[in-house]
């Protein structure tokens, strides 16, 4: 009876959660230009957003493409700064260690606006015209934070001979990175890898503020400012299905593998 | 032992880590072909000795020789010894024939040279048929002997092995124990085996290096370091032993626990303190009290599997460790008798505390950092004195925050009718105590020393 | 072993100029004018002006009711996912995480759609609902995870010492959860106080939030009172996380 009842709040929890998205995703399947009003069963909007037969669709496409981009370049960069820190971090005692460790927390505890704020004031100071590039910094800094945080446990699960054992068996302290450390850390690098490209792909106001007076946009500044004109375009609305499925998946591909990987290790 | 024979050479090895000496200025040689134990309680320098020998630490000054070369400033890959290390350090993203192969592939041996040479060791270390396993699926046992195969497999001039056998269970011990000292022979290399435990040292070794903090204690064959412990510290880290105050009356006459005994020790001089060691296999126990040069009562028997062992209390009171095939009831009178040639006289390091002090004013002077209250008529203040405080007149209570210092027990040995501590104290200086109260090694206790107690020798 | 932790140098020059020196310019820009000279003007215009401690004032109200509402209607959901007895699906937690993945400002723009199609009149009801909407996962999350690690030899230990089933909840789970609800209040709270873009879109641009007027500012070139504006809020940050700090050390051990 108690199972009934907690089953209901977590369900009804989940309907009201999932409502809007559901709600949008069912109306992409329509024509209408307003939400609600259901003119029948179509697929032109999807046949809009890849076909590009609508207005604006070229600065959307821009957005997307802008996006997927500068989350790319932000997370590769992310990781390997990120990596290479946390190797140093690891190694590192007393003062030192406290002062890094508490610089790599503030990105993380900051909330956007303020890292967005003080990055566009960083490069006001510093004459640094804004545009691509200070975007893909600006996403660097509050990234890497996260690649830290995910290769850190692995260094230090690791037995902290093992650096040394391959040393000992002869290899040069690169060789013992690329063939020992990287391998090792490898599942660290890549979960901080994930999660910097979401970070980055989810970004908005970092963005906003650091992104100048060039017109470029990412998809979250272009549904901004298309949904501050004045209602949504009607082609957003397949585009945000289309993400919110694959994310669907890319979250069942994730699970089912960690679940495999328990499974395995449990045998 | 011959120049030529000497394969690694420490020279004046100093270390510290922060305040902390770990080693101080050791030397110390090691013959081509030995099986050499560096033994002694954790924290003693062991592992920083073996450390500094593969190249993963720096000596603060010293030198280190392989071969007569100075390898000193040698980076760990380029060093002719390979590692065993105390949790393996296996690749876990390795299987085992790829990591034994690790160091192979790097010098890029050709690939069926490799194949030859890491089978061979697999069957050397009876792993054969374990090729494709992944590390982490191994038993602590097999993973040990896939380390000591990924180790032996480049063919070092030195094998290093850092407790190697810690982490196994008593009986895989043993049986490794047997195993690795077969290797030795059948490789013919130089072994330095780092471990705390005395029995796989004895067990193993053709020399024993006995350390703590941070200096060589004794070097010798295991059975010159199991029948003539240099000190007290040796005699009573290695085996059981039965530690008494005693005094050397004159040449083969030593005296001990309220009687006199004959021994073979000489030079000594006349009525000089020394340490006795007498080991509890070596006293013998019998029901006859005529012929004994002790009588004494059993206070306690237990079975040791092979042999019982007994405490006894003599008859001038003195407490002793007694083991012997044969069972002797509690409250039983029994003799003793031990053989001159089983006492083994040590000189004493040492017969009272000493410390380097200054005088405050005229009652009080200052060392170990603090003011004590003494008598110090007829001094100047500031003038530097020598102080003495006899170990049994040394104060240790409960409460640290209670006496003049603080610190923990740092070591202890029981004497026969007392205990005598070391204490650290809290800045790192050692106080010898004498006592009867039971103390555990690292409780915290305060420190007091009485005025009338403080000696002062300008 | 030195020379290794020499590998954090690049990082550490990057946090100092990237991370450290963005900070201090804030802190700069706020106690200048707009020639650079030194002044508490931008903060006697902010304390003076009814208008901006108005929307200050709504703005902490707002991630108050809203951190809230979280923590209320999260706890028990965390509390149902972690129970073995009364939830067995592994399915309804990665439902619950999900909308973590999913860029806010579509969640807020999908929900705000929903309103408008109901013909909900947008105001501070449905910022505050929508707002519920968009956070409560950052809610459930950590609590869950806390829960869910929690051993249950605790909770066994009480019942054995006589504690009811209730007994055991209130004083024995929540206060070992306590680590679990402050960071969610940290990834609520936060946030919410320093929204913009969301609160435009819940209520069409009715009401302002501080963010709103931080981004205003900077955005028509008012650095100086911006940067101040934004001291303010750093400020409430950084009391927040001290709340946090604080609690975790009371709860640290448990986690």
């Amino acid at each position: 009876m108690k199972r009934f009842f907690a089953q209901c709040y977590i369900w009804l929890l989940l309907i009201v959660l999932y409502a809007p998205i559901v709600f949008i995703a069912v109306f992409s399947f329509t024509e209408s230009k307003v939400l609600g009003n259901w003119t029948g069963f179509s697929t032109k909007l999807y046949s809009n957003l890849f076909t590009g037969n609508m207005q604006g669709t070229g600065s959307l496409m821009s957005a997307i493409e802008n996006t997927i981009v500068i989350a790319l370049i932000a997370a590769t960069v992310s990781t390997v700064l990120g990596t290479i820190a946390a190797i140093g971090i690891h190694n590192m005692r007393g003062r030192g260690k406290q002062a890094i460790t508490f610089l790599n927390n503030i990105p993380m505890l900051n909330p956007d606006i303020i890292t967005g704020v003080s990055l566009f004031l960083l490069f006001v100071f510093l004459h640094i015209s804004q545009g691509y590039v200070t975007v893909v910094l600006a996403h660097i800094t509050f990234c890497t934070p996260y690649v830290v945080l995910n290769v850190l446990p692995k260094l230090t699960q690791m037995n902290p001979n093992v650096y040394e054992a391959a040393l000992d068996l002869g290899a040069t302290p690169f060789q013992a990175l690329r063939k020992v450390l990287i391998p090792l850390l490898k599942p660290g690098m890549i979960s901080g890898f994930i999660l910097a490209f979401t970070m980055s792909l989810d970004d908005f106001a970092v963005t906003f503020f650091t992104r100048g007076t060039i017109g470029l946009d990412t998809l979250s500044t272009y549904i901004y400012t298309d949904a501050r004109k004045g209602g949504l375009t009607p082609e957003l609305r397949p585009l945000i299905t289309l993400l919110f499925v694959g994310i669907l998946i890319l979250l069942i591909i994730i699970n089912m593998r960690k679940m495999r990987s328990s499974n395995t290790a449990a045998e | 032992m011959k120049e030529s024979k000497k394969i690694i050479e420490f020279k004046n090895i100093s270390k510290s880590f922060g305040d902390k000496t770990v080693l101080d200025d050791v030397s110390l040689y090691i013959n081509r072909g030995e099986f050499v134990t560096i033994l002694g309680p954790s924290g003693c320098g062991k592992t920083t000795l073996l450390r500094i020998l593969a190249g993963f630490g720096t000596a603060d000054s010293g030198q280190v020789l392989i071969n007569g070369v100075d390898i000193t400033d040698v980076p760990p890959h380029k060093r002719p010894v390979n590692t065993v290390f105390q949790r393996y350090a296996l690749f876990p993203h390795l299987d085992v024939y790829d990591n034994i192969a690790f160091g192979l592939k790097l010098k890029k041996v050709p690939e069926n040279e490799i194949d030859k040479r890491v089978r061979k060791v697999l069957k050397m270390v009876s792993m054969n048929d374990y090729e494709d396993r992944d590390v982490e699926s191994l038993s602590g046992g097999q993973q040990q002997r896939v380390a000591i195969a990924r180790a032996i497999v480049g063919q070092p001039t030195v094998l290093l092995l850092d407790e190697p056998l810690a982490a196994l269970d008593l009986k895989m011990r043993k049986d490794m124990q047997i195993e690795l000292k077969e290797m030795h022979k059948k490789l013919g290399i130089t072994f330095v085996y780092v471990t705390h435990d005395q029995e796989e040292a004895l067990t193993l070794s053709d020399t024993i290096v006995v350390m703590n903090e941070g200096k060589i204690q004794q070097i010798g064959t295991p059975t010159d370091i199991y029948n003539e412990p240099q000190n007290s510290f040796v005699a009573d880290f290695i085996g059981e032993s039965n530690i008494l105050n005693g005094k050397m009356i004159k040449d083969r006459l030593v005296e001990f626990v309220g009687h006199e005994f004959e021994c073979v020790d000489e030079g000594f001089g006349e009525n000089v303190d020394v340490d006795v060691v007498v080991r509890p296999e070596d006293i013998y126990i019998m029901n006859r009290l005529d012929g004994a040069q002790i009588t004494a009562k059993v206070k306690s028997c237990t079975f040791k599997g092979v042999h019982y062992e007994m405490f006894v209390d003599t008859d001038k009171g003195y407490e002793l460790m007694i083991q012997d095939y044969n069972a002797f009831e509690p409250e039983s009178e029994v003799g003793l008798i031990i053989r001159p040639a089983d006492i083994q006289v040590m000189k004493k390091e040492r017969t009272c505390n000493t410390f380097e002090g200054e005088i405050v004013d005229e009652t009080h002077v200052r060392f170990l950092g603090e003011n004590f209250e003494c008598k110090a008529h007829g001094l100047e203040a500031g003038e530097k004195v020598t102080v003495q405080v006899a170990f049994s007149k040394v104060d240790l209570i409960d409460h640290p925050e209670d006496g003049m210092l603080s610190g923990d027990v740092y070591f202890m040995l029981y004497k026969g009718d007392h205990y005598h501590l070391t204490i650290m104290t809290d800045d790192g200086d050692h106080i010898w105590v004498d006592t009867n109260d039971i103390w555990d090694k690292g409780d915290l206790v305060g420190i007091n020393i009485a005025a009338k107690d403080i000696k002062i020798v300008k | 072993m030195n020379r290794r932790s020499s590998w954090a140098l690049p990082y550490a020059i990057f946090l100092v100029l990237f991370v450290a020196l963005p900070l201090i310019l804030i802190m700069v820009y706020a106690f200048q004018d707009g020639s650079g000279n030194f002044t508490f003007g931008n903060f006697t215009k902010f304390f003076t002006d009814a208008d901006a401690i108005g929307t200050f004032a709504l703005s902490l109200e707002v991630a108050i009711e809203n951190t809230i509402l979280c923590i209320l209607l999260g706890y028990p959901a965390a509390w149902i996912l972690a129970n073995k007895k009364l939830n067995r699906s592994a399915v309804t937690i990665v439902l619950f995480i999900m909308p973590m993945w999913i860029n806010a400002l579509m969640r807020t723009l999908a929900t705000a759609e929903l309103f408008h199609m109901l013909g909900v009149q947008l105001g501070k009801g449905t910022l505050l609902v929508g707002m519920v909407y968009d956070y409560l996962p950052f809610m459930i999350y950590p609590i869950y995870n806390i829960l869910n690690k929690m051993d249950k030899s605790y909770a066994e230990a009480a019942l054995d010492l006589g504690a009811t089933p209730w007994q055991v909840f209130w004083k024995v789970q929540v206060p070992l959860s306590m680590p679990g609800v402050t960071s969610g209040i940290m990834m609520v709270f936060m946030p919410t106080v320093s929204t913009f873009a969301i609160s435009e879109f819940l209520t069409n641009n009715k009401i302002k939030l501080f963010g709103t007027i931080i981004q205003e500012n900077i955005n028509s070139s008012m650095w100086n009172y911006g940067a101040a504006l934004s001291l303010v809020m750093l400020v409430i940050i950084g009391i927040t996380s001290l709340l946090q700090d604080n609690k975790e050390e009371v709860g640290g051990g448990t986690v």
